[in-house]
């Protein structure tokens, strides 16, 4: 093989100009796109690129938030101040909406929300009529995802069929859909924790505060940390522990575990994320620990 | 090789490649091998193989159950669809496109190979070259991938055997030949002991290249080392004229990715399918000015002129335009459970442009075991021929040959928007 002389992109260069291609391609071939803003750290990244993609031009599309009631006030508060920097229309549709309308019956008052977002999104897609939603899915999540297109169909019930699937060839993506059906579009399909952390880093991101270390008490079950809150409180017989904790991922409080950390700053992050040896859901996603196939079973049913 | 211990010195950039082979020849022991050698598979991730192994009675864990990712496949024991696998060695980041073997799974390995700059094409040195080895490179080569990587694995089998890696060597050679392949590496292996992939291992002396991981570390990033012509297809067009700055009244900015080539402020460009000419009058990435652009940069043109240009049009340097066709030849991969059928209008999606088009001949049916042509009247899935294309309105092209994005199409069917085919210009 012979040496490199034409000059190419950094790794961080390449990923950033490929969501940005992905994203402009939404907008050119869908009508009503929307892009999901949760305010995590992967969302994040996905405004950074949506500013690259269309500035100085607004963004052709909303942002919208599936707010399950349950999530961290900073994290609410966050979403709401990057929204108004932005300049940029957010949505925000509410589970408890759905709850009211009877579209949604939780098992026991505590159960998780985080599953029954698919149906509140699935509203939400209805009623504005969205033919494509943008998300900040990673493929190196978890293993139902390593197979997800970047442009995935879902059907007028919003499932998503793995046997079914567009092949995806070159850079040409194929968001065509019929009313009624939907695209997920995946901009940032090939970043890894590690490319997330390296651009929050590059691009100098600001963050909810709960993703750096804070003390928070805690109570130990089995190898995760459960955070002590008014939705979750500890119960009889729990020892509740103050420790230094950060959260890899931001999602329902009732789902989402922090990690023992002492890494208060990016880079500090960046350096635990290099040599971490659990991956970001296993140390702090309970629901995808349910069952092997949990992540693919809830994206059938409309989840991203 | 840890990633920290190169993390501020990250970056060689990024490389695509893709792995042909079945489970059988190594390659999900491979693929973990490199995985696991570069710290990317994590403790738990390794906890649940090991659980999942014992379940089904295995004593060793299984490294497939890294890449067989949906339930469906697990319950079937088989691979079924590309995955994507990452990792990085702190000076490069790789993106491995893992599809599976068997040969009705042409279009799968055709997808996987279409975003590849490298193939890794598997050999079990017990076995030596297969129909299935043909089969991948013929792909690998009829994509234009522009490395190829023969790694004779399973050394470990035939006592790491120098004259067995020779024999293998001088046969594929041979083939390599009667195809064309031109960038041809050989390596023996070892993916279960490690030999060779990325430690030396002290038990093949004789081979004195390069480890798998030094070669993928030094391959070069860039599809191509060729200068390539500047091509330019419009995504989408920004005028902020709702803005309170005046001064963007008049902005308008269009946006893409340079597909191939670079481009600089003050170069002549022509715009078509309109023909008219400009120059550059700046280039931006989110509002930000910069000098130039590369291949593979998603930018903002801003031109001298003001010219009529949406999404579909394809601005180039006037110097090296492309030809405007309304009729293509080319080498079509069906990837359809439903045949195509000759008498339907499809859509062909061409970087951004969109047409319809008609088939006004099928020239053969390429047999990729024998390489041999046959004629047909229709294509069923996973077959590759040479087609005539009638377009309702002309696509501006390149021989595929020359230049990959501007080669390169897929065919929709209309009625499902399904993708059903994948083309490559003659």
């Amino acid at each position: 093989m012979t040496t490199l002389t034409q000059q190419t992109l950094t790794h961080l260069d390449w990923l950033e100009a490929e969501a940005i291609h992905i994203m402009r391609e939404v907008a050119g071939q869908c009508s009503s796109p929307v892009l999901l803003f949760s305010g995590g750290k992967d969302s994040v990244c996905m405004l950074r690129i949506a500013e690259k993609a269309f500035r100085p031009g607004r963004f052709p599309f909303p942002l919208m938030h599936i707010d399950t009631g349950h999530n961290y006030p900073e994290v609410i508060a966050f979403r709401d101040k990057r929204a108004a920097e932005l300049g940029e229309r957010l949505i925000v549709r509410s589970l408890e909406d759905s709850m009211a309308r009877g579209s949604i019956v939780l098992k026991h008052p505590l159960e998780s929300r985080n599953k029954h977002q698919s149906v509140t999104l699935l509203e939400a897609i209805e009623e504005f009529g969205f033919d494509a939603c943008i998300g900040g899915a990673r493929r190196d999540e978890e293993k139902a995802r390593a197979k997800e297109r970047i442009m995935s169909f879902r059907d007028e019930f919003g499932q998503w069929d793995p046997k079914n699937q567009r092949p995806e060839l070159w850079n040409l993506y194929n968001a065509r859909s019929h009313k009624g059906e939907n695209i997920r579009a995946f901009p940032i399909s090939n970043w890894t924790e590690l490319d997330v952390w390296q651009y929050i880093q590059r691009e100098q991101l600001e963050l909810p505060s709960i993703y750096f270390a804070h003390t928070r008490p805690v109570v130990r079950k089995g190898e995760l940390l459960m955070p002590v809150t008014d939705l979750t409180p500890a119960k009889p017989g729990d020892t509740i522990e103050e420790v230094m904790v950060r959260f890899r991922t931001v999602g329902d409080v009732s789902c989402t575990a922090p990690v023992e950390s002492d890494a208060d700053t990016v880079d500090k992050i960046l350096a635990e994320t290099a040599t971490t040896t659990i991956t970001e859901r296993g140390a702090t996603r309970m629901d995808d620990q349910t069952s092997e196939a949990s992540m693919e079973q809830r994206k059938k049913e409309g989840y991203f | 090789m840890s990633a920290l211990e190169h993390l501020p010195g990250i970056d060689n950039g990024l490389l695509r490649f893709l792995t042909c082979g079945s489970v059988d020849d190594g390659k999900s022991t491979l693929i973990g091998r490199l995985l696991f050698d570069s710290k990317t598979i994590l403790a738990d991730t390794l906890n649940a193989m090991e659980k999942t192994s014992a379940k089904r009675g295995m004593t060793a864990v299984d490294l497939s159950l890294l890449t067989d990712g949906l339930q469906a496949e697990r319950e079937q024991g088989i691979t079924i669809d590309v995955a994507y696998r990452y990792f990085s060695t702190g000076t490069r980041k790789y993106i491995i496109a893992d599809a599976p073997g068997h040969e009705q799974y042409t279009r799968n390995m055709v997808t996987a190979a279409s975003t590849a700059n490298l193939a890794i094409i598997l050999i079990d040195a017990r076995k030596g070259m297969l129909n299935q080895t043909r089969r991948h490179s013929t792909i690998a080569h009829l994509l234009g991938i522009p490395h190829l990587l023969v790694a004779i694995n399973k050394m470990d089998l035939v006592d790491y055997d120098q004259a067995t890696f020779e024999h293998i060597k001088a046969e594929y050679t041979k083939f390599a030949h009667k195809i064309g392949l031109k960038d041809v590496r050989f390596i023996p292996l070892s993916a279960l002991a490690g030999d060779m992939v990325v430690e030396r291992g002290e038990r093949m002396p004789w081979y004195e290249g390069p480890t798998l991981l030094q070669i993928l570390e030094a391959a070069p990033a860039a599809h191509t080392e060729r200068p390539e012509s500047f091509r330019f297809p419009v995504q989408f067009v920004c005028r902020p004229q709702d803005s309170a700055n005046p001064e963007l009244h008049d902005y308008r900015g269009f946006m893409g990715r340079v597909e191939s080539g670079e481009i600089a402020v003050g170069d002549a460009v022509t715009v078509l399918p309109s023909g008219l000419t400009s120059r550059v009058k700046a280039i931006e990435i989110g509002g930000q000015k910069i000098e130039r652009a590369i291949h593979e940069q998603s930018v903002t043109l801003l031109l001298e002129d003001e010219i009529d240009t949406s999404r579909g049009d394809m601005i180039v340097k006037s110097a090296e335009a492309p030809e405007a066709v309304k009729q293509i030849d080319a080498n079509v991969c069906w990837l359809s459970e439903t045949p195509m059928s000759p008498a339907r209008t499809y859509l062909v999606r061409h970087t951004s442009r969109e047409v319809k088009a008609k088939i006004a001949k099928i020239d053969y049916r390429l047999d990729i075991n024998t390489m041999e042509h046959e004629p047909v009247s229709t294509l069923a899935m996973n077959d590759i021929a040479r087609l005539s294309l009638k377009l309702a309105q002309p696509i501006f092209a390149d021989a595929y040959r020359s230049n990959r994005a501007t080669g390169a199409f897929i065919v929709i069917d209309e009625s499902t928007n399904n993708t059903v085919g994948a083309g490559m210009i003659v």
